[in-house]
């Protein structure tokens, strides 16, 4: 069916004399403008970085070409010479009606002064596709075109339809796929036009707001938290025009597509177009590279795959989707797992198990190598009984026998990893020094300012590698060659975002929970069913805020849990693993089990309220249930007879404030916790006399369940009569 | 030259990319190109038919390497450089006729004769080994008389008349390039018409009130059922969708256009429907050297269900996409993987494809083979556009070409066709025994050009 839509489709963009008049055209900024993928980004441009073996432009200009773009203006700043050489040399410069020109800049330091540029060129002649280096997409163009053409003639103000695309955000984690932030968009739905555009970065206060007007303008807005932007822009000539006339945009998200957002007196309006079967994603960070080329491995991009793309030198798809050269080398006892890359000309040792990996062109890999969601670029030398788990490895690295990189390494141009030694976890090692002027705090805020200086200050340095090499030497073991770069303070927290390696769980654990106490935190807003969530609501808006006062503590220790609860519930985690992680948080926060009891007695009866029930009994049902199946977590803190008491207080408490159904249920549950041996005669006795003493008002309770307690204490009596 | 550059290139990018769909638009275009290169290709004074094979051969490595998926390719390269070498042998044959005496030294090998003028058989037969490697079933077969004729003459004589050699050499050059094209020209007919020719065959097959299933879309599958319905059949089909492309809904859509009563199941009702099937008919993406098929994803099942229940099953193939290949030859891509965004949409699934959680590899995995290989028992019958053989007959023809040519002492460099000779060896001797028999009756020689001279590439 895709076949037959591609025919038709491709001949009604010949069919248009507008389309035959001017040859659609595009501009591919070469340069990010950014830092995330320094230190290799010092030595060679992010859009020549292998992405499964091949270069990532070769991607986004095979695209452009299958999409029927004819005209690509290649905009070059840092390490233009070598993007420039490459294109020369490749296929690229000698394709029939496919050219590709590039224009070269030392002194662009963002995209609007690219596009600035660009518009003084004057090469642009009417539409064009606006696209970084770094996109890898499938999608066909001819509808967004045609979509962006049909409405700019409705309306001479529509100059730009923005590509977006669906992606769910996962059950753990907000946007972990491609470590970018979490984006918010607001769309009408009929007109498909964009009214706001915010990333996380913005809105981290827990809220966003909308302009009245639009809720006014618009009969219908949808809101959407699980749109990915492609990045990919069809515009139309005014946009480079209004670059110029506004030469203080230098984002193209940041500035340019908010200026315009807010900016109601032009009256530009910005569109998108969502795809939904093809494939389309930018690579901004050291996570999305690793992201893209396992969705480029597990063909999502197709045809644009490695087998597809470099067809001559006999690249094969096997089983699992390994994809393997011609002239591998490969011993018999070495095992290649699913999903893996292996480039031409290399060897590979005895024992070696590779998995979820990518190796490039020419490495030589000894014996008894474990390699697991690396990614090894061309001509790398790893020795014996090196270990490597979600590395980064760039070319010309040797990583001599024994050493091992922890996960999230990035080992830039031929490092040299001494043996047997350690690189620790989320480093990142370069032969050139740590840029150290840069670290202000203008770069945090404004990342994409610094790569045209990144550059001059690379090639001043790379003079003064040589006769540094030596004294660095011990910097990464025996015989070791290169920096290992420190972590800018502040962000050194960060680094798993962006990292290779997979989040690991405890950040995990913690991500999740900022986000359910988020998510508390707007349900405290809505519903403000329960006075206790709202008063605190304000605390955690602003978390940092230093009220270090216990009982505030407790009440952030009792969400924690009860996010970690209702995971447990939602994921089905083992008992004991809860029990775990409870424990890990009773420590962090300095509770004791105590307070861990009573918190999840409060969690398990919360959830037992909120679960669906049209009965008291039915909620009793849903209590019991709740209190059979976690039990064992609940006893696991019920150490003795104070905790338990404390269980019945907190149950108390909750019947007044905040699940007042419960009320009636009081004696009942109860006795069933009883029943279930959580509670022993003792602390429900003992609590009874505790009460006894107290307010009128307190013994609401006692006094419901005063048949419960004359009951245990007639029992009691029989047996000590036994 | 660089005009046929640019088109060779242009082509391959397309190929590359899988623009070009359907293995009969494919071979008609290499078709097309490869004649395009013949006639820019410039005919040295020697050797001219080395010089056009040498140039096909290099575009058509080119070819095969851009999609090596598509057979399709393949098979018209090699249909091509047959071509050649038949045009060169029949050119030389003429030749030799005419000039009766000078035969030898007007041969393709002026340089190596030219030291050694006396020549003797031996020295013939190395030189009708560099024109035509493989000689096909019907030189074999129909010029024998001549062919063994020619040493006879050509030995007893020298050279003589050596003047008359060089007007005669340069029309040759010209006429053999002609030939070639005129040849090719009538190869990219035949493909063009290849569905009408299916097609015609249609009555033969499909009788009144039958009831035929079919899977997927295939223009040969369509051209047939709609030729046996302009013939005043009446008949149903069942269209089996072809997941995950679902293709027969554009044929379901079609057949019922044309006025048939068409019934659209899904594949996994192939079975349960099956039994109500007189026929399928199905087209093919290739037929291997075995009779084996590769043919769209899905078809095994069905062909397992049609011999479940005892129902003809029949592949329409046109010939180009006959194959000298084995499908257990590692040449042979069998398949190939597309997208898994044709099963299942990416955004609804993206958070199961999250690396950056867990264990960092992905947990699912979507495999979306295009092909599928139906082995050679499960066809009854083969509908090629010179009539209906079965598989076995298919098997026969090229192992009847392998035993003629290893017996010729043919040197082979394909490796190719010793593997073939190692697999096949038992079988080699009974088709040598077949060859007594039932050959002769069996061949006519339209149906060997196909499966001929088509080893080498």
């Amino acid at each position: 069916m895709g076949a037959q839509k591609k025919g038709a489709t491709a001949r009604v963009s010949e069919d248009p004399e507008e389309l035959a008049r001017n040859p659609l055209q595009a501009i591919l900024l070469a340069d990010s403008f950014a830092t995330t993928f320094r230190p290799i980004t010092l030595e060679r441009p992010k859009v020549l970085l292998p992405l499964v073996n091949i270069p990532m432009i070769d991607y986004t200009l095979a695209w452009l070409e299958s999409a029927g773009v004819e005209e690509v203006f290649v905009f070059c700043c840092a390490h233009s010479k070598q993007v420039i050489d490459y294109l020369e040399s490749s296929q690229w410069s000698s394709q029939p009606n496919f050219s590709v020109a590039t224009i070269e800049s030392h002194n662009s330091i963002s995209a609007g002064d690219a596009l600035r540029l660009i518009y003084e060129r004057n090469v642009i002649h009417g539409d064009f596709v606006l696209i970084s280096g770094d996109t890898v997409s499938n999608m066909l163009l001819t509808q967004a075109l045609q979509e962006h053409k049909e409405r700019k003639k409705k309306d001479a103000n529509a100059i730009m339809t923005m590509v977006v695309k669906q992606s769910k955000p996962s059950p753990i984690t907000q946007q972990s796929r491609l470590g970018t932030d979490e984006l918010f968009m607001a769309i009408n739905p009929v007109t498909k036009q964009l009214l706001c555009y915010e990333d996380k970065a913005e809105y981290s206060k827990g809220f966003i707001s909308l302009d009245k007007t639009l809720i006014a303008d618009n009969p219908s807005i949808i809101l959407h938290n699980d749109k990915q932007d492609c990045y990919i822009d069809i515009c139309s000539q005014e946009v480079l025009s209004l670059f110029t006339d506004n030469f203080d945009y230098q984002h193209l998200r940041r500035h340019f597509v908010k200026g315009l957002l807010v900016d109601d007196i032009m009256g530009y309006k910005i569109f998108t177009h969502e795809i939904h079967s093809s494939y389309a994603a930018r690579i901004d960070n050291f996570r999305s590279y690793d992201t893209i080329s396992k969705d480029i491995i597990q063909r999502w991009t197709y045809p644009f795959v490695p087998d597809v793309l470099c067809g001559s030198t006999a690249i094969k798809v096997e089983r699992q989707g390994t994809y393997r050269a011609s002239d591998v080398t490969l011993s018999r006892s070495a095992h290649v797992g699913s999903f893996t890359f292996i480039g031409q000309g290399t060897k590979i040792g005895n024992d070696t198990k590779i998995s979820h990996s990518v190796v490039g062109k020419g490495c030589t890999i000894g014996s008894n190598v474990t390699i697991e969601g690396s990614y090894i670029w061309n001509n790398v030398t790893i020795e014996d009984g090196c270990q490597l788990r979600n590395a980064i490895v760039c070319d010309g690295v040797i990583m001599k026998s024994g050493a091992v990189l922890q996960p999230g390494v990035i080992l830039s141009f031929k490092v040299v990893v001494g043996h047997q030694f350690v690189v620790p976890a989320y480093s990142k090692v370069s032969l050139l020094q740590q840029p150290t002027q840069q670290d202000s705090d203008e770069e945090l805020e404004y990342a994409d300012s610094t790569s045209g200086t990144g550059e001059l200050q690379s090639e001043k340095l790379n003079g003064d590698i040589a006769p540094d090499l030596s004294e660095t030497a011990s910097e990464l073991g025996t015989g070791g060659v290169g920096y290992i770069w420190s972590v800018f303070e502040g962000v050194q927290d960060e680094e798993w975002r962006h990292s290779v390696a997979p989040i690991p769980t405890d950040k995990l654990v913690k991500l999740m929970l900022d986000e359910d106490e988020e998510q508390l935190t707007q349900d405290g807003n809505v519903l403000s069913a329960s006075g206790e969530l709202k008063a605190d609501s304000d605390d955690n808006g602003s978390e940092d805020e230093n009220n270090e006062d216990s009982r505030d503590d407790y009440v952030f220790f009792e969400k924690e849990v009860e996010a970690t609860f209702l995971r447990a519930v939602h994921e089905n985690v083992k008992v004991d693993h809860a029990v775990l992680e409870v424990n890990a948080l009773r420590l962090s926060y300095n509770m004791a089990s105590v307070d861990c009891a009573g918190a999840i007695f409060y969690s398990m009866m919360k959830l037992a309220v909120e679960s669906p029930h049209s009965s008291a009994s039915e909620l009793l049902k849903n209590a019991a249930e709740m209190i059979t199946k976690w039990q064992k977590l609940l006893k696991s803190f019920l150490h003795d007879i104070d905790e338990e008491i404390e269980v019945i207080l907190k149950f108390e408490e909750m019947c007044l404030e905040s699940a007042k159904e419960f009320a009636a249920l009081f004696p009942q549950v109860l006795h069933l916790l009883y029943d279930k041996e959580i509670l022993q005669e003792d602390a429900i006795l003992r609590w009874a006399d505790e009460k006894e003493g107290a307010d009128e008002s307190d013994k609401v309770f006692l006094k419901r369940s005063e048949k419960f307690i004359q009951w245990l204490k007639e029992a009691e009596e029989e047996e000590d009569d036994d | 030259m660089p005009d046929t550059q640019a088109l060779v290139n242009d082509f391959i990018s397309k190929l590359k990319k899988r623009k070009i769909e359907g293995s009969q638009a494919t071979a008609k275009q290499t078709a097309e190109l490869l004649r395009s290169v013949i006639s820019q290709t410039r005919v040295p004074y020697t050797n001219q038919a080395a010089a056009l094979i040498q140039s096909v051969k290099a575009v058509g490595e080119r070819l095969i390497a851009a999609n090596p998926v598509e057979l399709a390719v393949g098979n018209v390269v090699r249909r091509v450089l047959h071509i050649i070498r038949e045009e060169d042998l029949s050119l030389t044959t003429a030749a030799m006729a005419g000039l009766n005496l000078s035969a030898v030294s007007d041969d393709e090998d002026d340089a190596d004769r030219d030291n050694q003028p006396v020549l003797s058989a031996a020295a013939i037969a190395a030189a009708s080994r560099s024109t035509l490697r493989p000689p096909s079933l019907q030189t074999l077969l129909e010029d024998v008389p001549d062919s063994a004729a020619i040493p006879h003459t050509s030995s007893s004589g020298g050279d003589s008349e050596g003047k008359s050699k060089s007007a005669d050499k340069s029309s040759r050059s010209r006429k053999l390039k002609h030939d070639v094209i005129e040849a090719v020209n009538e190869l990219i007919q035949d493909i063009s018409t290849c569905h009408e020719q299916i097609a015609e065959q249609a009555v033969e097959h499909i009788h009144q009130n039958e009831v035929i299933l079919t899977l997927g879309s295939s223009r040969t599958v369509l051209e047939f059922l709609c030729a046996a319905k302009e013939k005043k059949r009446s008949f149903r089909v069942f269209v089996s969708e072809g997941a995950p492309r679902y293709q027969g809904h554009l044929l379901a859509k079609e057949l019922v256009m044309r006025g048939l009563q068409t019934t659209l199941i899904t594949d996994s009702a192939v079975f349960a429907m099956i039994s109500r099937v007189n026929m399928v008919i199905v087209g093919a993406h290739a037929v291997m050297a075995n009779g084996g098929v590769i043919a769209p994803v899905g078809l095994n099942m069905v062909a397992l269900a049609a011999q479940k229940h005892a129902v003809p099953f029949v592949v329409l193939a046109g010939s180009h996409k006959l194959c000298p290949l084995y499908p257990h030859h590692p040449e042979v891509l069998l398949n190939e993987l597309r997208s898994p965004s044709e099963l299942l949409d990416f955004g609804e699934f993206s958070d199961c494809l999250d690396f950056g959680s867990g264990i960092g590899a992905p947990l699912l995995h979507v495999v979306n083979p295009t092909f599928d290989y139906v082995q050679p028992k499960l066809v009854s019958l083969f509908i090629t556009d010179t009539g209906g053989h079965n598989p076995s007959y298919i098997g026969e023809m090229y192992r009847l070409f392998v035993v003629s040519a290893c017996g010729e002492g043919m040197n082979f460099k394909s490796e190719i066709m010793r593997t073939n000779c190692i697999a096949e060896g038992n079988f080699v001797k009974s088709s040598i025994r077949m060859r007594g028999i039932n050959f002769f009756g069996k061949l006519e020689d339209r149906k060997s050009q196909f499966f001929c001279g088509c080893g080498e590439m």
